[in-house]
């Protein structure tokens, strides 16, 4: 599949509040491609909420449920039991969260609706912080990064949250990012077809929040690919497949370029090159990567 | 456009619900359409869908909206897109 390959039509348009350069419309775009306009999308409290933009416009052409922060994937449950009821087929029913919204304020929600068989579809849209309300560590955050709430690089290492999200053994698991736009567009579209929970989590770049110039939103997202920081695979039937570059990974037929390249370029990890260069910290982000290949070679 | 006939807020959808976003711009992307082979890049990762793709695949830039975050520039593989700072209005 190339690029042309991907619909014409736009479900996001122009003119929205999303600050420029931002990676969570790009994600939108793709991913509203691939679903159509039979979607509803629950967004909680989170910035695509003000991306939506003010009351009474809108900048997104396909319903959207806004709802509680914590609720999210509560919500869904009731459309998806709601369109039920009413005999309607084939709507996607889509939660559009992010990392805060997900990997810490929404969990409990999100554990329930997989635990329920709730047939959705959950996107968690990742840029690693809480971003609308000005760039605080959030669940996501990778160890070292500066945020408002961690002046000097947060001491913790980010959850794994597709590990959360596979215990519950739904029947269809996946990570993307906003960098490999026919990588998510297939997965979305594969998605669609299953029925019960499906989890996809998109990793997107946020300029601000990670301190790079706003033109190089998708060559970040790239690198943390290249780098082996960021992942991409599927879950399918229990069992785990990569990904583009990640299966080149995988299968040891390509070194992940080194982590500093991926941290270099961005603000929020200058605390680690200077004033001088923090050998110790560098060395533990690349155990904890390596850590993760190696247990993900056992798992497939 | 169905409006509906419900008591609660409902926001209906607009180009450009936050006006002409064109004047955020600082810089400005200038397509060089010699150059471009239509791969699609600039479109698809445009954040703002500020670019138009056409019937056959050529694109344009919609000044009206595009922001001027230089994605398009950065991504396009064979230098199309330049950007230029904007005069001073
Ligand atoms: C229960 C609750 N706690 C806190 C908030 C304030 N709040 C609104 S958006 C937001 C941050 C959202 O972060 P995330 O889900 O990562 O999405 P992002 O803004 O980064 O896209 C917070 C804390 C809220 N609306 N509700
Ligand atoms: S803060 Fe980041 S995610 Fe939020 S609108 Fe701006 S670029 Fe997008
Ligand atoms: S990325 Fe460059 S070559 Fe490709 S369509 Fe856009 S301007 Fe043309
Ligand atoms: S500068 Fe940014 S907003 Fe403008 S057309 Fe290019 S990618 Fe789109």
């Amino acid at each position: 599949m190339a690029i042309k390959d991907l619909p014409k039509e736009e479900y996001v348009l122009p003119g929205s509040a999303a600050c420029p350069g931002c990676p969570a419309t790009i994600a939108l775009r793709t991913v509203l491609k691939a679903l159509g306009k039979r979607t509803i999308l629950v967004i909680p409290a989170w910035w695509t909420a003000v991306i939506q933009s003010w009351y009474p416009h809108t900048s997104f052409k396909v319903p959207i449920l806004n709802i509680a922060f914590e609720a999210a994937a509560a919500a869904a449950s009731g459309v998806s039991s709601g369109l039920k009821v009413l005999g309607e087929k084939d709507i996607n029913v889509v939660v559009w969260a992010g990392d805060g919204g997900t990997y810490d304020i929404g969990i409990q929600a999100l554990s329930g609706a997989l635990e329920r068989n709730t047939d959705f579809i959950y996107i968690c849209y990742n840029n690693q912080i809480y971003s609308n309300t000005g760039i605080q560590r959030s669940g996501a955050t990778p160890y070292a990064a500066w945020t408002t709430t961690t002046v000097g690089g947060k001491r913790e290492f980010n959850k794994d949250m597709g590990a959360i999200v596979m215990a519950h053994r739904i029947p269809y698991v996946a990570t993307a990012c906003i960098s490999y736009p026919e990588d998510l567009y297939k997965k979305v579209m594969k998605a669609k077809e299953i029925r019960g929970p499906k989890y996809i989590e998109i990793l997107t770049p946020c300029p601000p929040g990670w301190r790079f110039s706003m033109d190089k939103t998708v060559e970040v997202g790239r690198l943390a690919v290249e780098t082996g920081a960021w992942p991409l695979y599927e879950y399918e039937n229990g069992k785990m497949s990569f990904n583009g570059f990640s299966k080149l990974i995988l299968e040891g037929k390509v070194k992940r370029k080194p982590i500093e390249e991926w941290l270099k370029m961005q603000g929020r990890f200058r605390n680690l090159f200077k004033p001088k260069r923090d050998e110790e910290r560098i060395r533990r982000i690349e155990e904890f990567i390596e850590r993760m290949w190696e247990d993900f070679r056992s798992k497939v | 456009m169905i409006k509906y006939d419900v008591v609660t807020t409902i926001s209906y959808p607009k180009k450009g619900a936050m006006g002409k976003t064109g004047g955020w711009r600082a810089f400005k992307p200038i397509l060089d359409k010699e150059k471009c082979v239509r791969c699609l890049r600039c479109w698809i990762f445009c954040p703002e869908g500020a670019i138009i793709r056409k019937e056959d695949d050529s694109v344009e830039i919609d000044y009206d909206y595009c922001k001027g975050c230089g994605i398009c520039a950065n991504e396009c593989r064979v230098k199309a897109i330049s950007m230029v700072r904007e005069e001073s209005k």
